[in-house]
């Protein structure tokens, strides 16, 4: 059984990283790291079968993509707090020479990270890629991936949607985060895109809904049913409805806060929302 | 001098469906894909013998370069198939971000190169792949001159490790290059020695510089024709070692001036060794339909125009 309390405070832990990580360059991308975090948490502590260490072909384990590489802060956060890397590196995010850049890359050998992510809409078809070579290396592992849901404007998404089940790649899970708002705005007044999931549905998905998208025993509850629908010859989608911002309460429910670093009042503000847990780094 | 003749002529494309073949029996870890083109790009004996390794994409080229970044993590050494012109600028940030920049193994193999793809026409005859290409932080850029060489770069480009651009044309040419040539990566090919002009050519531009050689000895003037195959890296020394003998040069190639091969050469000749240079290129234009021969003549792409450009070139000594 999943030690709910450990997962929580893990989450407020990287809730904190989040925000000074953001705070200490005066940019990046708070408000959809935070509406992830109870989603990486759950993934890299709970979901994903994980080999010790890192290498790029990850044979034998279970693997993810991130494809909107501008939520670097959750990932880097979590990332760091499941080993793969020295948590004090998180003060390097977006500095000169650092591994950590604005957004997620192989260049510089940042263990866990196994494609560079950020001009958007190219995750999907890297993880059908690794999961139809999973299949071919006899590897029954999964290939998890997650895309905002603005981020389904990208007309490449829909190639690979199209494809995944055509080709019935259902050794992967994509999750689409459902939060509802992009740059300039919701994403209904940007480009309303109607029921993503009559649209996955339509291209041969199996579709489920986490309707508490930051409750991690409802996402631990979804995606356990997720993965028990792979291998059935279609490709699942989970739908993770969140808030963007999700635990500071005046980045919640905005799109202003998708590319905004708080200010020193802020910070404060936030932090005081999420008391230190496991230490901050 | 020494000269070259043909008793065969065949299209590059076939020289790559040939070697991509050899490595489907010696290579368990080459993958294919192609955007529905398999019969253009000459697939069909390694899909029949390896289907299993073989990925078709649709008309999708964007999600096919993504799933060949993604092969590459588990171990396999995708080889992707469309047209240059859907091989390179269709897909350009899906390359930049996916493949190159992430580093990864992904063979981008591109037929119907430049303005002998022929009757199709502009939208389809890409004269700027080269530039597009070799502008990408650690592409490799390769584009082979004749049937057998084709063959052999496909089949030594596997055993690379990086991404690769790899060009190549649809028509009919002369095979003149050994078969059991071993193909080098970075390494150019004198293919006659000579004193007065170097004549640097990549491509189907190679026979025709074997051809204006002839011309030109018979004219008096000694010609040091290399291929260069290799775009990028590109071997400096061979380029420097034969101007300082020759003291002039004339690139030639079938893409436009800008970003080609003749620019690489510029660059490495103003920063080592500046020297009098005459490209054989398109001039900042699209091509049209017609034959790859009338188009060839039309835009300056053959022998003729080689033998004026040497004539060019070396009053500016």
């Amino acid at each position: 059984m999943p030690n709910i309390k450990e997962l929580t405070d893990l989450t407020t832990q990287v809730r904190r990283d989040i925000i000074r990580m953001v705070h200490k360059v005066n940019s990046g991308h708070p408000g959809g790291s935070l509406g992830c975090a109870e989603f990486f948490v759950s993934l890299y502590q709970e979901l994903m079968e994980r080999k010790d260490g890192f290498d790029m072909d990850g044979i034998g384990e279970d693997l993810f993509f991130l494809s909107n590489g501008h939520i670097s802060p959750v990932y880097y956060s979590v990332l760091a707090r499941s080993g793969y890397f020295p948590v004090e590196e998180l003060n390097t995010f977006r500095l000169i020479n650092s591994r950590l850049q604005g957004h997620p890359t192989t260049h510089e050998g940042l263990p866990g990270i196994r494609i560079a992510s950020g001009s958007l809409g190219q995750g999907m078809s890297v993880a059908l890629g690794a999961a139809q070579a999973k299949k071919l290396n006899n590897d029954d592992h999964l290939v998890y991936s997650l895309h905002g849901d603005g981020e389904l404007q990208e007309g490449q998404n829909w190639e690979a949607i199209m494809y995944a089940s055509a080709k019935k790649v259902d050794n992967l899970i994509s999750t689409i985060d459902l939060n509802q708002q992009q740059i300039d705005g919701s994403t209904d007044d940007v480009l309303p895109m109607g029921s993503i999931r009559a649209k996955f549905e339509a291209f041969g998905w199996t579709v489920l809904d986490i309707e508490k998208g930051n409750d991690i025993e409802a996402i631990l509850e979804g995606m356990k049913e997720a993965k028990s629908l792979t291998g059935k010859g279609k490709p699942v989608c989970v739908l993770l409805h969140t808030v963007m911002g999700n635990g500071v309460d005046f980045m919640m429910h905005t799109h202003a806060w998708h590319g905004k670093a708080p200010n020193d009042e802020q910070l404060a503000n936030g932090l005081a929302q999420n008391p230190e847990t496991l230490g901050d780094y | 001098m020494k000269t070259y003749t043909y008793t065969e002529k065949k299209d590059t494309r076939s020289g790559f469906g040939a070697g991509l073949t050899e490595l489907g029996r010696t290579n368990p870890n080459v993958v294919a894909l192609c955007a529905d083109l398999i019969g253009s790009l000459k697939m069909d004996q390694f899909i029949a013998e390896n289907p299993e390794r073989f990925f078709q994409i649709g008309i999708a080229e964007a999600n096919m370069m993504g799933i060949a970044a993604g092969l590459t993590i588990g171990g396999k050494i995708p080889f992707t198939g469309t047209f240059a012109n859907f091989s390179t600028g269709r897909v350009y940030d899906q390359i930049r971000q996916s493949i190159a920049y992430s580093g990864k193994n992904v063979k981008i193999c591109a037929s119907h190169a430049g303005l002998t793809l022929g009757e199709d026409g502009a939208t389809h005859q890409i004269l700027e792949d080269i530039g597009l290409m070799k502008m990408l932080p650690g592409m490799v850029v390769i584009n082979p001159c004749d049937y057998n060489q084709t063959k052999a770069a496909t089949i030594a480009i596997a055993d690379y490790d990086g991404p690769v651009y790899l060009r190549f044309g649809r028509p009919s040419v002369p095979i003149f290059t050994p078969a059991d040539q071993k193909f080098e990566i970075g390494k150019a090919i004198k293919f006659t020695e000579g004193t007065d002009v170097t004549i640097v050519a990549t491509g189907h531009l190679v026979w025709e510089a074997l051809e204006a050689s002839k011309a030109l000895h018979e004219a008096g003037i000694s010609a040091e024709v290399i291929n260069i195959h290799t775009i990028k890296p590109l071997d400096d020394k061979a380029i420097l070692d034969s101007v300082a003998k020759t003291g002039c040069i004339v690139t030639a190639e079938e893409h436009n001036h800008l970003g080609g091969l003749g620019e690489s050469v510029a660059r490495v000749l103003a920063q080592h060794r500046p020297t009098p240079q005459e490209f054989v290129a398109t001039n900042d234009t699209f091509g049209e339909s017609g034959t790859p021969a009338q188009l060839m003549d039309k835009y300056g792409l053959n022998s003729e125009a080689i033998q004026n450009a040497v004539k060019k070139v070396m009053k500016r000594k």
